[in-house]
């Protein structure tokens, strides 16, 4: 058990070990141990462009130059620019360097922790002025429009160190919520917050936690649901690789607001960085006192354990992940009941997700004005998402929810690479839409996604550019959530799979247009029957590309055409007679053999041009990958 | 999700059945704590095969048609032998749209082997895999731990050389 005192003890002893990132002001009130703070990205994204080297490099130039008492490395969680990994800030200049190479850690070393000159060539190049002069972080354009709530200490703090959290105000919000406010109250906090479900469908946590609080039972739970399976969203993983504690101190925060003792973190197995930095910061919490019994001396008893998931889409559903956590097939079960009446072990549960917990213990803080002073009417706060797909900043950003899909693309994501056109973004992932080019000024929040046809789901943003098939893309959604039905109920089971093979035969050119209306019809048999969201939302991707993008599935069944040139059926290959060299390399690389001499020989040329012959070509696409010449092209 | 399931004969060793055992015991007394069982029984074998299931399921005293039932749902379990080094493509929606398919096919193509299969010699296996949250470095694949990055089919040539010896 700590007291608060106790937990002021810790905080004002362990300010000085983050005032170096804090700024001028805060170093001038506290001495700090080191001369510098080196802070390294060690989520996923960095680590896999290998960050660790980079500790490893550091490590022995620092003991080399003998600085080890004034230069402390810390790996951090994912400040957000994964593009740009792996990624490095130097405080207290707050030096930002992009892209290292471990060939590149001896310079750093000695020119600027020894002569104390920044490297300037291997700046982030936008921290780095016309005059050279070098500028803060928040002034690039990824970051200016960013509000960090959830994300506040991801790339600030080292996530295996609680003390750092605790000096970052953490578990002041839960020992205030013990000793100043009622259950109820805290309740009333949230829900006045405006704090809406940030997993997928934004039901208000406020109401949530109501919900299950007057319920009696023996035990009661609160679970966290950490299973993101929306392929290409990984908020939750880098909050739990960042900032684990934020975690832990919100599911105690809704433990006393609910009246539970116990609580579960389901986490996706594939995270192993996420799943080691969580069990650190349970056994710190633990050791410390601030998980287990009695905390703060109140008489709260509160403590957390992992719980790994086995790669199943579903089981971010939340019947389904308790069924999962029970130790079962993680099949959904049929509401009601809900689970705050009757959820894990049959006993009343309240569960969120990551991002959602993430915001809680500022809401306490800061207060439910501060929170529900930003975003839009409905949509309070900030959301965070994650940039992906045909974008120059692919990363996690957190911002203002109403900031329209313009400024996301092209401001903070810094538009579409190697100039190519915008064409939609998806939301939501495989239960989610597009948002086409036309309405890119919509501003984003829960109710205008959805009265679009898409979701907010868990916030994975994922742009595509004009090389996109708007088919095939519905087509690939579908193929992920035919592989993921769990195949309790029929409508999901069959239904999804008879869509799926409805959009195989119309990108094989051989569909109709009755095809396209069934395909309608079948979407809201699906919707309206299945037993859950995964279910009820699968046919999405298939109803808003028909709305947005009808005139690409005209041209699939009518003109069998691709208009973005993927769908291989659809392509025939063709070379270009007058750029044709006659060199006869795609005659050699032709699996088919399918391309022959003809007796043309362009003016300029000395040989005779080639051609393919397109009742027999595989459309492997071998003879343009090869062609130095630009002679072939896929129409 | 259809599973493969191998005819490929099972070789134990005792030592790991002792390991398994000791997982078992430390587990039994919780069985909502079989999918970690089976998890860890994974790590030690490098797969499920039907024997290991048979001793989980006595040891944890729940059914074998649940284990398998397990077993088969979640993708995370194989029921099938991993190559010495196993490949692994995401196919996650970002990597997707970054041409990861051709990486995968192009995997294919080279080893002769489908998604969940294994070369003859034992060498590779190749398996399609959703979102490891590396997306900033899409398209990715990871040859057992490690993970490369940024990748065009041509690169597959050189990923392959580099584990082939």
């Amino acid at each position: 058990m700590k007291t608060v005192a106790e937990l002021n003890e810790i905080r004002e002893k362990s300010l000085g070990s983050i005032a170096l990132r804090k700024g001028k002001e805060a170093l001038a009130s506290v001495s700090t141990e080191y001369k510098r703070n080196v802070l390294v990205c060690g989520g996923t994204g960095c680590t896999s462009s290998h960050s660790k080297q980079i500790v490893e490099a550091l490590h022995r130039e620092i003991e080399k130059n003998g600085l080890q008492n004034e230069v402390k490395v810390v790996m951090t969680g994912c400040f957000g620019l994964c593009a740009l990994g792996p990624i490095m800030i130097v405080y207290p200049e707050g030096s930002f360097y992009s892209m290292v190479k471990a060939e590149d850690i001896p310079e750093i070393v000695t020119e600027h922790f020894v002569n104390g000159r920044v490297v300037t060539r291997l700046l982030y190049q936008e921290t780095v002025g016309a005059a050279g002069e070098i500028k803060s972080l928040n002034e690039t354009d990824f970051y200016r429009k960013q509000i960090r709530v959830a994300l506040r200490n991801c790339g600030v703090i080292d996530p295996e160190d609680i003390n750092e959290y605790i000096a970052r105000d953490g578990y002041q919000a839960l020992a205030k919520c013990l000793t100043e406010y009622t259950p109820d109250e805290v309740i009333k906090i949230v829900s006045d917050s405006g704090l809406r479900g940030r997993g997928g469908g934004g039901f208000p946590t406020g109401r949530k936690w109501a919900l299950c609080a007057p319920n009696k039972a023996p035990q009661k739970y609160v679970v966290c649901n950490a299973d993101e399976g929306d392929p290409g969203a990984f908020m939750d993983r880098s909050v739990l690789e960042g900032d684990p504690h934020c975690v832990i101190e919100a599911m105690a925060i809704a433990g006393y607001a609910v009246g539970a003792t116990k609580g579960f973190v389901y986490v996706r197995a594939e995270y192993p960085i996420a799943v080691h930095r969580l069990q650190i910061a349970i056994d710190q919490a633990r050791e410390v006192g601030i998980l287990g019994k009695n905390l703060f001396g109140t008489g709260f008893d509160f403590d957390v354990e992992i719980r790994l998931g086995a790669g199943a889409f579903v089981c971010g559903e939340e019947t389904a992940l308790m069924t999962s956590i029970e130790g079962n097939r993680g099949e959904p079960r049929p509401r009601p009941p809900f689970p705050a009446v009757k959820g894990l072990y049959e006993s009343p549960t309240v569960e969120n997700n990551v991002e959602t917990f993430a915001n809680v213990p500022q809401i306490i803080l800061r207060g439910a004005e501060w929170f529900a002073s930003m975003g839009t009417e409905k949509s309070k706060g900030t959301k965070v998402f994650a940039l992906g797909g045909k974008i120059k900043h692919t990363g996690l950003v957190e911002i203002p929810m109403g900031t329209t899909l313009r400024e996301i693309v092209e401001e903070i994501g810094g538009g579409i690479p190697n100039g190519k056109k915008f064409k939609a973004a998806q939301t939501g992932g495989p239960s989610g839409g597009c948002i086409p080019a036309s309405l890119i000024d919509t501003e984003v929040d829960y109710d205008n996604l959805i009265a679009m046809g898409c979701m907010m789901g868990s916030g994975g943003l994922i742009v595509m550019d004009e090389d996109t098939c708007m088919v095939d893309m519905a087509k690939f959604f579908l193929e992920f959530t035919v592989d993921e039905s769990c195949g309790k109920c029929t409508p999901c089971r069959v239904g999804i799979k008879r869509l799926l093979e409805i959009l195989e035969k119309i990108t094989r050119g051989e569909g109709t247009l009755e095809d396209i209306d069934r395909l309608e019809e079948l979407c809201g048999y699906i919707k309206a029957n299945s037993l859950c969201g995964l279910g009820q939302t699968a046919p999405n991707p298939v109803l808003s590309t028909l709305k947005f993008f009808r005139d690409e599935y005209i041209a699939h069944v009518v003109d069998k055409k691709c208009p973005a040139g993927v769908c291989k059926n659809l392509l025939t290959y063709v070379i270009d007679k007058d750029k044709c060299i006659g060199c006869g390399k795609c005659a050699r690389n032709c699996p088919a053999d399918t391309i022959h001499k003809t007796e043309y020989t362009a003016p300029g040329h000395k040989l005779p041009s080639y051609e393919i012959d397109p009742s027999k070509c595989v459309k492997c696409g071998a003879c343009m990958d090869g062609c130095k010449f630009g002679a072939i092209s896929k129409k | 999700m259809q599973k493969k399931i191998s005819s490929y004969p099972f070789n134990g060793t005792a030592e790991q059945e002792q390991k398994l055992d000791a997982v078992i015991a430390a587990n039994k007394h919780d069985k909502s704590r079989l999918m970690a069982v089976m998890q860890e029984a994974q790590e030690i074998y490098g797969y499920l095969p039907v024997e290991v299931q048979r001793r989980i399921a006595d040891g944890m005293d729940v059914p074998l048609e649940k284990v398998f039932g397990v077993s088969t749902f979640y993708a995370q379990f194989s029921l099938s032998p991993k190559g010495k080094n196993n490949i692994s493509v995401c196919l996650g929606t970002a990597c997707y749209v970054k041409g990861s398919g051709a990486l995968f096919d192009k995997i294919s193509e080279k080893l002769g082997i489908g998604a969940d299969e294994c070369t003859p010699d034992g060498k590779f296996s190749l398996t399609a895999c959703r979102c490891i949250g590396a997306c900033g470095l899409a398209p990715v694949l990871t040859v057992n731990e490690e993970v490369y990055g940024r990748l065009k089919p041509e690169d597959i040539d050189g990923i392959l050389a580099k584990y082939s010896e």
